[in-house]
């Protein structure tokens, strides 16, 4: 029987995948990128996973609220990334030194 | 071992698989490919929990527009990715080490919580009888009803991401020419044309 245990697992699972892929893929934003929307369907899995075991929907509704804020980053985000590489010519995260900080 | 139990062991399974290719592939518009993948077979466990709508919008939001958003940047952006994906091998101990780690501090945290003895009580929205109301319905009733402002709060951070995105994308070249329609439409007849008689013969 598959019960709420085995979504945490595979939610942690793709949670720590996450993070290691941001730490794999230092220097390609755009795989980093792809890497924190794994992390937020992982937070997704969680949500639904209780919403479904203890039957309360507000669960669903704020993985609904998770989505659109996911959506958002990464737009602004790949458009952060395209004015970057256009001025830049790369999109090395280590090569974003400009401000020195 | 039911159906149920196999279709969730086959989604979770490739769910996992999909999203280390993810960060493994060499490939960005592999990455991408895989986390198409990833997000069709979590929908898949969506479904099986029961949340079909949730499901669907993962499928249409996910898939159907950031992942072909960043396709689009991907194939876009003129980037040498092999000189990327370079120094992958020595960042590849520490990312174990902190994955590992965190896998640790998450599996003593998933062994030892009970829910709290008047949990069900303190539900805010208990879900209804699947089979008298279904999964979308009953969410549509409490987003609309209950959660409007939490909505509303939605669809402008979707507006505020939208500008935002043109704002910063926006780009006036001014190597180019371009029309400016304003300057054609004041434009005077009166001082833009002369009348001049030319003799035959003579010219300008």
């Amino acid at each position: 029987m598959i019960g709420l245990q085995h979504y945490l697992v595979v939610a942690a699972a793709l949670f720590v995948i996450g993070i290691f892929g941001i730490f794999l893929n230092r220097k390609n934003v755009i795989v980093i990128l792809m890497s924190i929307e794994l992390m937020l369907l992982a937070v997704n899995i969680n949500f639904v996973a209780f919403s479904s075991a203890s039957g309360d929907l507000v669960g669903q509704v704020f993985s609904l609220l998770i989505l659109t804020v996911a959506a958002a980053e990464a737009a602004i985000g790949l458009a952060i990334l395209v004015v970057f590489f256009r001025n830049r010519g790369s999109i090395d995260v280590e090569a974003a030194n400009v401000m020195k900080g | 071992m039911t159906v149920a139990d196999l279709a969730f062991y086959a989604f979770s399974t490739v769910t996992v698989a999909a999203a280390l290719m993810v960060t493994l592939s060499r490939n960005p518009v592999h990455s991408v490919l895989w986390l198409i993948l990833t997000f069709l077979s979590a929908a898949g466990l969506f479904v099986l929990l029961g949340a079909e709508f949730v499901a669907m919008l993962l499928i249409i939001v996910y898939v159907g527009a950031v992942a072909v958003l960043f396709l689009f940047v991907v194939m876009m952006l003129d980037v040498d990715f092999a000189e990327l994906k370079g120094e992958m091998a020595k960042y590849m101990p520490i990312g174990l080490l902190v994955a590992v780690i965190l896998l640790i501090q998450l599996a003593f945290g998933l062994g030892a919580w009970v829910s709290a003895d008047g949990a069900m009580g303190l539900r805010q929205a208990p879900t209804p009888d699947a089979t008298q109301i279904d999964n979308t319905r009953a969410l549509g009733l409490l987003l609309y009803d209950k959660y409007l402002y939490l909505f509303q709060l939605a669809g402008l951070i979707l507006l505020v991401a939208m500008i935002g995105a043109i704002v910063l994308t926006l780009r006036h070249r001014r190597d180019i020419k371009r029309q400016n329609v304003l300057h054609q439409m004041w434009r005077d007849p009166a001082k833009a044309l002369e009348m001049v008689d030319v003799k035959p013969g003579q010219g300008l």
